[in-house]
């Protein structure tokens, strides 16, 4: 009896598979976002969620990483570049059927710049002067000062519209103008969404997307064969992507990152305030090797704080190539000795945890004794981020085009040098687009002479679907999973 | 019969646990490859001669590897095992040599420590601490005190009952020296079965607590995190996500049979404590 | 009995309340700042100011401390700050899984030992008891969490009949989630049942060797009859016990297995709050947790005083 029951019950389920239309997705993430509010948390998980498919801004940053029209469908600069003038697109409504309007704008952008707001990248709208609106449809947004990536900026996901009567609640139910409504987040599992029939652009060929999380490699690995999952755009198991490579079930799709993975070194601190040690550690490390150790070859050398993809990138990786006599050379020339130990911190993700030991065995060969401190997120934001205590972590920073923080006043790892603070400043207030592109050029040559950090990778985008699946992103030029586009084949 | 079961437990365990405590050792000299020794070429490579039990991730030998980790799992397990001991075994002494209130304070202690799942207690510790093999220790061991405590308090009540203790105190002996000279010799062989019982825990605790990332950190190997990384592999390289598991089972069923064969020759009667 | 009752009972709750008190300390001294994890690397000190005092986090401790008790008397377990959902809630959605697993490994582990450590009693010193108890003695020493990789091994991989990991949850039917629940529950109960299959073995043939049974033999009772009837139900008082007593011992088991099947439990949740500085609910869990472990002892308790007056005695 007990046979048969399974049995009826075992054959239903097949059956429900099977009579499932496609038209529905699932896709995998490693991180659960803590909640569903872009503007009041810096998690990329909930911008991987929400971006594009709840959520939308002004602009928008396409898979190519440039900037389009969104929520404006265009917009004019005035020639002193202060005055952005936008012109929005109408009749769009929010999940709630508020209305989008100007006000919105004017709301979205005053709430994150408020004293009180929690909004994780404020910076963003510090150049803003004000907001106003001479009629509905029509957004003046005045600066302070000439700001060049001012639309990039607005095409974040913390810079998206905010409805000001759903803006206390977004976190567990998000509402947005988005493709996709918010149906139900099972916490510590998955977020379901379900297609906007009211939405503006075109209708997405989804009926429903859920957003499953599995932090776990191997877990990744087994929901991803058994069809559990449709798509793992940032799969957490590069090592098993041989496996899929080999199995025309599934379609691998390699992309780039904005993840430039880097050793990051406390330069106030010695022995890294001198720059012979910083340049003889960029000696020590074969970027190859460590690829292919902690990253299955996944994954390319950089010179500078700069990925390959972005506008202007020049290839500086023949600077240090990997010369272990070299180094030690250097050292000893700094006056390091052989066994002198210092400390890396290491972040849960595993390019970090698996970069830590290839790291330390080859600074091994060099005479350096690397001690190795896994520590969580939130201890890791405290300790290394907050208050600068800290030899050397790895770790990789996601934000695209972020060479500014070369040039901040207070900046975890303590780099200080008024000529680069000069150049990056020529290059903010430079409106010409051929200058900027040049000024980029020369501010990665300067960060690869002064190797503040050991700048290691670009992290790739590793990701694995179904085969059948179309229209899914390859490259990952900002924290997103845009599934509004996605189809599946016949 | 018996005494053949008996001997039969006894030779066993002894010899396994022997025979882990030399391997131990050795790797502290010799191991066929260093065990942090890189070769990213011939990573997760299969048994073959030159590596007996094939390589990891970054290509280190397994066999050096589940070595060196006996010298790990084994240190950190007895450190715990001191610990607890060095500090539950006078705790547990002094309740029983005072009885009334300390005794009852240093019962409902036990009874509150008990209340927290010990895996917990120590997932809590070295998230606070920060993880590493000290901290494991301190964390396995901070749990083993109220164990101590307890079976030291119970043992120690039973002997504070006996003649040859009231004579003692009739003739004005300290509590303290009675406790060092007639009571603690009397229950050393119920701790000792005891600390082996713990002993054998405390490998288990370690081996679950460096699996999740919390116990003894790279590059020293450790059983746990062995087999942590192996289940990323387990698709590609099945075997390694069997040998460290094995190390594993074999040096708690050494401890356990050697346990149980103390328990038999030292006293029968004895009944071991939770 | 009553009176014995109420100062158990009084025991219970200054066990618990301490217990509270311990968790509330320990956690105060944990490094890490919650509102800077939620803000990540772009905050600014006006923002976490901000955030600190949106979450209560800037009021001293003991008034937190005061804030929290109070709300768990009045039901109310506190906001979680990640989720930002009341961890009530939390607690809820995950034991929907932990629960369920958790009883199936004791339902496993009681159904595989008592039969195997009755048999063996029964047969005592044959070649099948000595093969018995020594699978029981390398039972004992497997650990749980390589078990659970193994029976991966096995059931998910090599032959490909039970997912690896992950829980569908009970929406999708009952059979799904079940499916999922089969190899951590094995995990957990197959160590677990040969600490079980000795203590019965033991327990019955302790009873055997008893009077009473001795006289329904003479009295002509078959063998069979003598040991279901007359041993077995008294060797049982031991082994319940026992099962109560792995009931703490599960409840941890359930943190690591939990990571090995990576099932969205509350042991997962104690790792993800603890790695979050989610302290609300690392304190709620905590005391759930040993809260539980308390209740269960003090029932086994009373049970045990209640077959046995002698237990009643005060300081037992």
């Amino acid at each position: 009896m007990t046979r048969m029951l399974l049995a009826v019950a075992l054959g239903a389920t097949l059956l429900a598979g099977a009579a499932q239309a496609k038209d529905t997705l699932t896709v995998g993430m490693v991180l659960e976002p803590p909640h569903l509010d872009p503007t009041a948390g810096a998690a990329s998980a909930i911008r991987e969620v929400t971006y594009g498919n709840i959520y939308e801004g002004l602009t928008r940053i396409d898979h190519r990483g440039e900037v389009r029209p969104a929520l404006a469908e265009s917009w004019s600069i005035s020639p002193d570049g202060l005055t952005y003038k936008f012109r929005l697109i109408g009749g769009v409504k929010f999940h709630d059927g508020t209305p989008f309007d100007c006000s919105i704008v004017k709301f979205s952008y005053e709430r994150a710049v408020a004293p009180d707001s929690v909004n994780a990248q404020k910076q963003l709208f510090e150049p803003i002067e004000s907001t106003t609106c001479p009629d509905p449809l029509t957004a003046v947004v005045k600066l302070k000062r000439p700001t060049s990536l001012f639309l990039f900026d607005m095409a974040w996901g913390d810079a998206v519209m905010i409805s000001p009567k759903s803006a206390a609640t977004n976190k567990t139910n998000p509402v947005g103008t988005g493709p996709f409504r918010f149906k139900q987040w099972i916490k510590g599992d998955r977020v379901e969404m379900v297609r906007n029939p009211d939405y503006w652009g075109a209708q997405p060929k989804l009926k429903a997307v859920t957003f499953k999380f599995i932090a776990d490699p191997a877990a990744a690995t087994a929901a991803v064969l058994a069809g559990d999952i449709d798509a793992f755009p940032l799969f957490p198991a590069p090592e098993a992507i041989d496996q899929f490579k080999s199995d025309p079930r599934f379609a691998v799709h390699i992309g780039t990152t904005e993840g430039k993975t880097i050793l990051a070194l406390n330069n106030a601190r010695k022995p890294f305030d001198d720059i012979r040690v910083r340049r003889a550690l960029a000696y020590a490390i074969d970027r190859k090797a460590l690829i292919d150790a902690a990253q299955s070859g996944y994954g390319k050398p950089i010179g500078s704080h700069y990925v390959p993809t972005d506008p202007g990138y020049v290839d500086l990786t023949g600077v240090y190539p990997y010369d272990p006599a070299k180094a030690k050379a250097l050292l000893a020339e700094a006056g390091i000795k052989p066994g002198t130990e210092i400390t890396i911190m290491l972040p849960p993700p595993s390019y970090a945890r698996r970069g830590g030991e290839v790291i330390a065995a080859m600074l091994d060969q060099v005479g350096i004794k690397a001690k190795l401190v896994p520590i969580e997120w939130a201890q890791w934001l405290d300790q290394v981020f907050m208050r600068s205590d800290f030899d050397a972590t790895i770790i990789s920073h996601t934000e695209a085009r972020d060479l500014d923080i070369y040039a901040r006043d207070k900046y975890y790892f303590n780099y200080h040098s008024p000529q680069y603070k000069a150049l990056y400043q020529k290059f903010v207030e430079a409106i010409d687009p051929k200058t900027q592109l040049d000024l980029i050029g020369q501010l990665q040559k300067k960060l690869a002479d002064d190797e503040p950090n050991v700048f290691l990778f670009a992290l790739a985008k590793v990701g694995v679907a179904n085969a059948k699946l179309r229209g899914l992103w390859d490259n990952d030029p900002l924290p997103a999973n845009v599934v509004a586009g996605v189809s599946w084949a016949d | 019969m018996r005494g053949a079961w008996r001997s039969r437990n006894l030779l066993a365990g002894g010899a396994i646990t022997a025979l882990m405590v030399l391997i131990a050792l050795v790797s502290l000299v010799w191991t066929p490859y260093g065990p942090t020794q890189i070769d990213i070429v011939h990573r997760l490579a299969t048994p073959s001669a030159a590596h007996p039990l094939g390589t990891d991730l970054f290509g280190r030998d397994e066999l050096s590897m589940l070595m060196a980790g006996a010298q790990s799992s084994l240190s950190v397990a007895l450190i715990a095992v001191i610990v607890g001991a060095g500090i539950g075994v006078p705790i547990g002494a002094f309740a029983a040599a005072r009885g009334g209130v300390p005794d009852d304070l240093v019962m409902r202690a036990c009874d509150l420590a008990f209340a927290f799942p010990a895996l917990l207690t120590a997932v809590m510790i070295t998230a606070l601490a920060g993880p590493g093999a000290i901290n494991a220790m301190l964390a396995i061991g901070i749990f083993n005190i109220p164990v101590f405590a307890r079976i030291t308090r119970g043992a120690a009540r039973g002997v504070w009952g006996r003649e040859f203790i009231l004579a003692a105190r009739a003739a004005g002996r300290h509590d303290t020296a009675i406790t060092v000279l007639h009571v603690l010799p009397n229950i050393a062989a119920v701790l000792l079965v005891q600390a082996t019982i713990q002993f054998a825990l405390a490998i288990v605790a370690d081996a679950g607590l460096s699996y999740v990332g919390l116990g003894t950190q790279p590059p020293q190997p450790s059983w746990g995190r062995m087999l942590n990384d192996a289940q990323t592999f387990i698709w590609r390289a099945p075997l390694l996500a069997v040998f460290p598991g094995l190390a594993i089972t074999f040096a708690v069923l050494g401890l356990n049979l050697l346990g149980d064969g103390l328990q038999d020759l030292l006293d029968p009667r004895v009944r071991r404590a939770r | 009995m009553t009176g014995y009752f109420l100062r158990r009972a009084l025991v219970l709750l200054s066990t618990l309340l301490a217990a509270s008190l311990v968790v509330f300390v320990v956690l105060q001294v944990l490094p890490g700042d919650p509102a800077a994890l939620m803000l990540g690397t772009g905050a600014r000190p006006d923002t976490l100011a901000a955030l600190r005092h949106h979450l209560g986090l800037d009021a001293p401790a003991w008034l937190r401390y005061l804030r929290w008790i109070f709300g768990i008397l009045r039901g109310d377990f506190g906001i979680s700050y990640t989720y930002n959902v009341p961890v009530a809630e939390l607690v809820r959605q995950r034991s929907a899984l932990s629960v369920p697993l958790a009883l199936l490994a004791i339902v496993l582990s009681t159904a595989i030992a008592i039969p195997v450590g009755v048999f063996a009693a029964a047969r005592r010193g044959s070649v099948r008891d000595a093969a018995l108890m020594g699978a029981a003695q390398v039972g004992v020493a497997i650990p749980n969490f390589w078990l659970g990789i193994l029976l991966i091994l096995l059931f998910a991989i090599h032959l490909p009949w039970l997912p690896a990991s992950g829980f569908p949850g009970w929406g999708e039917g009952l059979w799904p989630g079940l499916r999922a629940l089969i190899l951590p529950a094995l995990a957990l109960a197959l160590p677990q049942a040969a600490i079980l299959a000795r203590v019965t073995r033991a327990a019955v043939i302790e009873t055997l060797g008893e009077d009473f049974v001795r006289t329904a033999r003479a009295k002509g009772l078959t063998r069979g009859a003598a040991l279901w009837r007359h041993a077995v139900p008294n060797a049982l008082i031991p082994v319940v016990t026992l099962i109560g007593l792995q009931f703490s011992f599960l409840l941890a088991g359930t943190v690591i297995v939990e990571n090995v099947f990576t099932l969205p439990g509350l042991g997962r949740l104690v790792f993800q709050a603890i790695a979050q500085r989610d302290l609300i609910v690392v304190q709620d869990l905590v005391v759930l947790l040993a809260g539980s472990v308390i209740l269960v002892n003090f029932t086994v308790d009373l049970a045990a005083a209640a077959i046995d007056p002698r237990q009643r005695r005060p300081g037992a």
